[in-house]
């Protein structure tokens, strides 16, 4: 019966300080990228490629995506307001909704899924079969080499599609609220430039993707590097990836937004 | 320097698991030297401390005079130049062509300008006969061709060391001959010196110039293949001639079979 | 992948990124708006009652935003709140002007109103307004209307 007991304390113990040694290895492993970051930007050839795996194929889902989020927006501001009679305001909802909350956040979370497991995937996979190995036995660092350029091409690509998702999302709110619904463009405008601050909500929205950007791209490239090589350690990193940068992003947005939008 | 490799008194332990105890061989320069042994005997892994990948927890491996522990991230790296290494399965880089992969080196290491690279890329692949397939991509290679363009890459830099691990493995009978020829007829045109790590007994003893036996982590023979041939010791025997039953046994141990089936007394 | 077409798409990405910055911060936002501090000059005004006045807030002159409610401060020795503003320095006001605290329709955000008076001397920088109308508060409003009305009942009884 105490044996019982001690071995359960004990193993909680044991993946206690378990999960403390893998952040710690991850830190480790991002401090490792940033200062070995002097290829990516000599050859900055290697992150235009990465910005284009990275970004420019999570195109599509963010730009569709923002696109229905910005009409549901329009749509639902629209019912829960007009019955307040203010039904003028559905663009200032739109527009702060995507450019605080709803813009870095969803984009990240896509990004997340796209482009972080797919990062996570093809490292796990070069590991597995021995590329990097190979990469490490001719004298290239690989985490300068293949690691770094899709750091900095992840954190260039995020708040880019953060504020396309952001842009896209208002003209969807435009589209239903004005030349759907009927409510007058020149107040939808108006009320909306009246209400959205630029240093306020759209560069501490900016920040925000930044910061997502960040630790969606480290999260996705620790799990691929720190993969298993087998079939089912690369699967298992992949979900970890999509999940673990789901809940930091989540997690962090509570946090920056406590910061940035105390009292305002 | 006779020996570009000297492994003296080597241990090795992944964690608390010992692979290696007490390794002691040496590869002389110019040679083709094979390592053979059963799955898991820890070849692979004396491979990667030739490497420097791994550090021996105790004893020392020199690889042309330098102590691979000694040596730093920038050292390693700088040695790691000289050597050449063709991985099991080949390892290509599967988003560039096979021309890429052999070129890959050139790339990171050296200035020279694209058209010299291309010639020197092109004589590569034409050393192992892949000319033609310059530009397929590695998931458009059989494994006999993957394996050779590897072979080319490994040896682009003309190295002074070339290691394979398994290059045999999974060939068919045509492949596996040409592998064969094109190690040894590397290794001498070059002037280079070859360690192959195998357990494709009839192959190796064909084209190598020495062997060494390793069982449980410690060498227990080694020779000319001749010597191996003719080699009455049981393991060596055994693992020449593929017998089924020997000093490695055929039935994993456990409990005997009558008493498993609950025949009494038996 | 072709090197052309790859570097095509990702310069139409990040022109695109950057475009749609731009979109936000120049149509969505009120980037137009935003002062620098070099172009104001800081002015006081102390008030009985702020009501919900916050800092950031818009100060407008003829329904056109001239400036900023900077700072918030309790006077401790006069018991008065002492709101600080930034006004852009294209516009002066005379000394005399009275600053009042209003709200933007019925249930919105206060801000400070400026009533230019007729003095010939402008308020300069570190000045203040002297002439200062206090926020309306609901409950103070509504306990006047409920005792205006006890009164007459009061009366209409005598």
């Amino acid at each position: 019966m105490l044996d019982r007991a001690t071995g359960a304390l004990r193993r909680l113990g044991r993946q206690c300080i378990g999960a403390i040694w893998r952040l710690g290895y991850a830190s480790r492993f991002f401090a490792a990228v940033l200062m070995r970051s002097g290829t990516s930007f000599r050859r900055f050839r290697l992150v235009i490629k990465e910005i284009y795996f990275a970004g420019v194929l999570s195109l599509i889902i963010i730009i569709v995506s923002g696109l229905f989020v910005g009409m549901v927006l329009g749509l639902q501001g629209y019912e829960t307001l007009q019955r307040y009679g203010s039904a003028e305001a559905v663009g200032t909802l739109v527009a702060l909704s995507l450019t605080r909350e709803l813009g870095p956040v969803v984009a990240a979370l896509l990004f997340a899924s796209r482009a972080g497991s797919a990062m996570t995937a093809e490292i796990g996979l070069m590991k597995a079969t021995e590329q990097i190995s190979a990469m490490e036995m001719m004298a290239v660092d690989p985490i300068a080499r293949v690691v770094g350029p899709r750091f900095w091409g992840g954190l260039i690509s995020m708040p880019l599609l953060a504020a396309m998702f952001s842009a896209v999302g208002v003209f969807g709110g435009y589209l239903i609220a004005v030349v759907l619904i009927g409510v007058d463009a020149g107040a939808f405008w108006s009320q909306m430039q009246a209400s959205v601050d630029l240093r306020n909500d759209i560069v501490n929205g900016v920040i925000k993707s930044v910061v997502f950007g960040v630790t969606v791209t480290a999260i996705a490239l620790f799990e691929g590097y720190d993969a298993p090589p087998t079939a089912e350690g690369v699967s298992r990193a992949t979900t970890r990836t999509v999940v673990t940068s789901s809940l930091a992003i989540l997690g962090l947005d509570f946090v920056l937004t406590a910061f940035m939008f105390r009292g305002a | 320097m006779e020996n570009l490799v000297e492994i003296k008194d080597v241990s090795f332990a992944y964690e608390v698991r010992p692979v290696l105890k007490g390794i002691n061989l040496t590869v002389p320069r110019g040679k083709v030297v094979s390592i053979m042994g059963l799955s898991g005997c820890g070849k692979t892994t004396l491979l990667r401390l030739i490497g420097g990948s791994l550090k021996p927890t105790r004893g020392e491996v020199r690889v042309a005079g330098q102590a691979t522990h000694e040596l730093d991230r920038e050292g390693l790296y700088a040695l790691r130049r000289k050597m050449g290494m063709l991985f099991q399965f080949g390892a290509l880089f599967t988003d560039m062509s096979a021309f890429d992969n052999v070129a890959f080196q050139m790339r990171e290491h050296t200035d020279l300008p694209e058209s010299m690279i291309r010639d020197l890329v092109l004589m590569k692949l034409d050393a192992v006969g892949l000319r033609g397939a310059q530009h397929m991509m590695p998931s458009e290679l059989s494994g006999g061709m993957a394996r050779r363009v590897a072979l080319a890459r490994a040896v682009a830099l003309d190295p002074m060391l070339i290691m394979y691990d398994e290059p045999f493995a999974g060939l068919d009978p045509i492949s596996l001959s040409v592998i064969g020829d094109l190690i040894r007829h590397l290794n001498d045109a070059l002037g280079a010196t070859s360690i192959v790590v195998t357990h494709d007994v009839q192959e190796s003893l064909k084209i190598v110039d020495y062997v060494y036996f390793m069982s449980e982590g410690v060498v227990v023979t080694h020779g000319t293949p001749d010597d191996i041939r003719k080699s009455d010791a049981p393991f060596v025997h055994q693992f020449v001639w593929g017998e089924m039953d020997g000093p490695v046994p055929f039935h994993y141990p456990g409990t005997g079979l009558a008493r498993a089936l609950g025949v009494p007394h038996a | 992948m072709d090197r052309s077409i790859l570097d095509l798409w990702v310069g139409v990405f990040v022109a695109a990124g950057i475009a749609a910055l731009l979109i936000l911060a120049l149509k969505v936002g009120n980037a137009s708006e935003t002062f620098n501090v070099g172009d104001t000059y800081r002015v006081t005004a102390d008030f009985d009652n702020i009501g919900g006045l916050k800092p950031r807030a818009p100060v407008k002159s003829a329904g056109v935003v001239v400036g900023r409610v900077d700072q918030i401060q309790f006077d401790n020795e006069r018991f008065r709140a002492r709101v600080t503003m930034n006004i852009d320095k294209r516009y002066q006001f005379p000394q005399d002007s009275s600053v009042s605290i209003l709200t933007s329709g019925l249930l919105g955000e206060q801000y400070v109103g400026v009533e230019a008076g007729g003095d010939s001397q402008n308020v300069k920088d570190g000045g203040a307004f002297k002439l200062t109308q206090s926020a309306v508060v609901l409950e103070k409003l509504i306990g006047q209307f409920l005792y205006s009305k006890a009164a007459e009942g009061g009366d209409a009884k005598k």
